[in-house]
């Protein structure tokens, strides 16, 4: 097995951390986050600005793992909590760094690998390009998912999105995900 | 008609729509996961006011933040209201940010460019 959840957890947990998180991702752990992030950030320095940014990245983030998380994870070893995702926030010099990670069936990694490269092709207007199309031309999911978490994300961070996948198995990946604000 | 009166929560803005003034208010933070369920009944409630509406109907914008589930059913929304504009009874967008939350600008321009409606930015400086 080459990927070691718990190593990377470890790691991932080093640095100036203002939230680290493992576990099932419901919509009341969303909750509390934002609010404990939100207040963290109202008590830090950082500009009125900045927080916004970080906090509407959060949201999205998020989101995106409750929507696209499977509940369970059939093959996979670890004693996980039902939809299990990693949520790190830290603060790296003048940025501030959101890292999630979540168990990714490998069918889906081709899509994401190709989305994310494509949005980090862009330039600032053709991202926002990208996103008023999405906006105006794809039909939100059953779930409420619309196609536009990621895309948000780069457009608000400003930076490029920075992932690995870490295979696990035959079935599974874990996908991390770096935006740096 | 009845007007809407709905309260707003953490996750969600409250929305006021009197339909004797035409005055639409959508105010707060619109996150929720699952926003269709969310906007619906505002949605539903336009497809009734279209067939009536008044004069000059008057939509003000005040979001801290809005996910991008929302983004899509604001669209709706906006949608809604153009159609009621294109049939000859006036509507106006104010879409209201804070002092330099530049994001929120620039959301209430993506939405100009998609809407034919008339959009006035205001900046709410303290």
């Amino acid at each position: 097995m080459s990927f070691n959840l718990s190593e990377y957890y470890a790691n991932l947990s080093k640095g100036d951390i203002l939230l680290a998180y493992k576990g099932s991702i419901t919509s009341d752990l969303i909750n509390d986050i934002l609010e404990a992030v939100e207040k963290r950030l109202e008590e830090s320095n950082a500009e009125s600005r900045l927080r916004k940014k970080i906090y509407n990245v959060l949201v999205e983030s998020l989101q995106n793992l409750f929507h696209h998380i499977e509940t369970v994870h059939e093959g996979i070893n670890e004693d996980l909590d039902p939809k299990f995702g990693v949520l790190v926030i830290e603060r790296e010099n003048d940025f501030y760094k959101v890292t999630t990670g979540n168990f990714v069936n490998a069918k889906r990694i081709k899509f994401l690998k190709e989305k994310i490269d494509k949005i980090n092709s862009l330039t600032r207007d053709e991202l926002k390009d990208m996103y008023k199309f999405i906006l105006n031309h794809q039909k939100l999911s059953a779930k409420g998912g619309g196609g536009l978490g990621l895309v948000d994300i780069a457009r608000k961070s400003g930076n490029k999105l920075e992932y690995q996948f870490y295979v696990y198995n035959d079935t599974y990946s874990f996908f991390n995900l770096t935006i740096r604000i | 008609m009845e007007p809407i009166n709905i309260e707003g929560t953490p996750k969600t803005p409250s929305i006021k729509f009197d339909p004797e003034n035409g005055i639409l208010e959508i105010r707060g933070r619109s996150i929720p996961e699952n926003s269709i369920e969310f906007y619906k009944p505002l949605v539903d409630w336009l497809d009734n006011y279209a067939k009536a509406p008044v004069t000059k109907t008057q939509v003000n914008i005040h979001l801290e933040y809005f996910n991008t589930s929302s983004s899509k059913c604001i669209l709706d929304v906006f949608k809604k209201l153009e159609a009621i504009h294109k049939a000859k009874h006036d509507v106006v967008i104010n879409w209201y940010y804070e002092e330099d939350d530049e994001d929120m600008l620039e959301a209430g321009e993506d939405y100009e460019s998609i809407i034919r409606i008339p959009f006035k930015m205001f900046e709410i400086v303290d």
